[in-house]
């Protein structure tokens, strides 16, 4: 019943769509291309690659790119061995009080950034952990736990517990069946988390913000912003510069794409 | 992070239901307690403690030096009759509708064209319309300042189709810079809005169009009598993970126009921000904080009541 006429407005669709989701892509690319002075030469091709290097270079990346690494690992790292702990104990345990204590990790995940960041600057800043690694990474730890317990939780309601009765009629313990048993085959969610948790964490950018009032512990999107105040009007340095700081999400989501949309998408409708 | 409140509602359904599993298992009574331990220490010092401090903190008037003194809801009340407080909030609604409705119903029509015909190419096409929901803020800002400035392709394409005299600094305009700003989410939040539902769309059995077309139903009744109904929860998680994008807008803002001309643009997350750490009102910027969260809180609620209420009706 698909007429010709259909299947060409579909087509059409389609490509208007995925120019207008590019334009602003192929825009900062260019821009990240071109010269970066009247005095830039010809380029490679007439592309300026080098455009990479000098906005890294006058841009401090090497430190904000190593911050933001130390600090995605660091909440990744954290935030999945909790979750998993966590997402196992409710999804396959049963104990008094489960029903509150979940609610109140779900609470968690609608808890915006903004209202615990004014609180905890000046709480941490008591403790002296303000510009310390910790004062950005712990805040993103406890929101993606939040995200992450709920996450793993709904995995383990639905996994194979037929396995786990086994290695318990073996002798194994709660930790050992989880570790080496259950893990092993939860995998792919784990992955899913690991992917989303370090896109939020890595594009971050009001809690390392607020917390790192020096700049010391300042993370790649707040180099870029910082960049920004300086160079806002060598469109070149700035594109090759949000391009840096785009690349690592990018780059992961070109190859785990189905765990981005299906940890954001259908995860979301299934449950 | 993604919130999603469809969640609490799926939550629900399986508490009431009951737990599955006894605990007859041989479980040390705390082994449960000691998984959930680290978890719950690190988000009850750093989620709850926080929100409840932020609670205190609004009831007092704090400017970082001298001592705080307590002054119950004044600042609440404060919040109600600054104007450019108020207005923070009212440019949030506005951009809801840039974030929600216009995503919404523009991802409608065409994830329910896409899903009458099955053509090729749509691998391709999802991974290209989510991209904008993987690239940083901070990036989607410095692009769209790139398309908004004077000699960017925006009023670039306004001059090519003879619409020169409407080209200006789009971000620098009183009137226009909010819209501009609402459309930079309009762009991140399509996409994902129509994966979502072409994915509950891809669900719907084909008999049921079928039916609809022995009955005599066009393309537009069919898209009422039968597409729309069953996409219900999906518009339910759109609408909740849009609304709090838009309400959240932080980034955005501090990348683009840092709330100007004036005060246009400012948003409650903005106030938060400035008024804490610029003008070091720590009260006001606690109580905005709180009055963003129950606002975020109540529009979850109210979205889930009405999808489960339609829910329920379509099952009785």
């Amino acid at each position: 019943m698909t007429s010709h006429r259909e299947i060409s407005l579909n087509y059409l669709i389609l490509a208007v769509f995925s120019v207008v989701s590019l334009w602003p892509v192929v825009t900062i690319l260019t821009s990240a291309f071109g010269p970066a002075s009247s005095d830039a030469g010809a380029g490679i091709a007439g592309l300026h690659p080098e455009n990479f290097a000098a906005a890294w270079e006058e841009g401090h990346f090497t430190q904000y790119m190593t911050t933001s690494v130390m600090v995605s690992t660091l909440v990744v790292v954290l935030a999945v061995v909790c979750s998993v702990l966590a997402g196992y104990a409710f999804g396959t345990m049963t104990f008094r009080g489960s029903g509150v204590l979940f609610y109140l990790f779900l609470l968690g995940i609608m808890v915006p950034a903004e209202v615990i960041v004014v609180p905890l600057f000046f709480d941490l800043r008591r403790l002296g952990l303000i510009d310390t690694i910790w004062a950005v990474a712990l805040p993103q730890v406890a929101q993606s736990i939040a995200f992450g317990t709920y996450w793993m939780r709904t995995y383990f309601r639905s996994s194979n517990r037929s396995i786990s009765e086994a290695a318990r009629i073996d002798g194994a313990s709660s930790g050992q069946i989880l570790l080496r048993v259950q893990v092993p085959i939860a995998r792919p969610a784990i992955v899913t988390l690991v992917v989303l948790l370090f896109m939020w964490t890595w594009n971050e950018f009001l809690i390392p913000l607020v917390m790192s009032p020096s700049g010391k512990m300042r993370t790649a999107p707040l180099g870029l912003a910082f960049f920004q105040g300086r160079y806002s009007t060598n469109t070149a340095l700035m594109g090759a510069a949000a391009v840096l700081v785009a690349l690592p999400v990018v780059i992961v989501y070109l190859f785990l794409q189905r765990h981005f949309i299906r940890g954001m998408v259908e995860g979301a409708v299934n449950d | 992070m993604a919130p999603s409140s469809a969640r609490s509602r799926a939550a629900d359904r399986e508490r009431r239901s009951g737990g599955r599993h006894s605990a007859s298992h041989g479980h040390a009574a705390l082994t449960p307690y000691l998984f959930i331990l680290p978890a719950f220490s690190v988000y009850a010092a750093l989620i709850l403690y926080p929100l409840a401090r932020a609670a205190q903190f609004s009831l007092f008037s704090w400017d970082t030096i001298s001592p705080a003194v307590f002054v119950g809801f004044q600042n609440y009340v404060d919040l109600a009759r600054n104007e450019e407080l108020r207005n923070s909030f009212v440019h949030a609604f506005v951009l809801i509708f840039f974030y929600s409705v216009l995503p919404l119903s523009v991802g409608l029509v065409i994830a329910a064209i896409l899903n009458r015909a099955k053509v090729r190419g749509m691998t391709f096409f999802r991974t290209v319309i989510f991209l904008p929901q993987v690239i940083a803020m901070v990036v989607v800002a410095v692009a769209w300042t790139r398309l908004y400035s004077t000699d960017g392709s925006i009023n670039a394409l306004l001059d090519l189709v003879g619409l020169g005299s409407l080209s200006r600094a789009w971000l620098g305009d009183y009137l226009f810079a909010l819209p501009a700003v609402g459309l930079i989410g309009s762009w991140v939040e399509t996409g994902l809005v129509t994966i979502l539902l072409l994915a509950g769309m891809g669900r719907i059995p084909r008999n049921q169009y079928e039916a609809a077309r022995l009955d005599g139903a066009g393309a537009v009744r069919q898209f009422f009598g039968v597409t729309l109904p069953s996409v219900r929860g999906e518009i339910a998680v759109a609408l909740t993970l849009t609304i709090v994008a838009a309400l959240r807008t932080f980034d955005l803002i501090y990348m683009t126009t840092q709330g100007g001309p004036g005060t246009s643009t400012t948003v409650p997350s903005y106030e938060v921000y400035y008024q804490a750490f610029q003008l070091s009102q720590v009260g006001t910027a606690s109580a905005i904080g709180i009055a963003l969260t129950i606002l975020i809180f109540g529009i979850n609620l109210v979205i889930n009541r009405i999808a489960d209420k339609a829910t329920n009706d379509v099952a009785s």
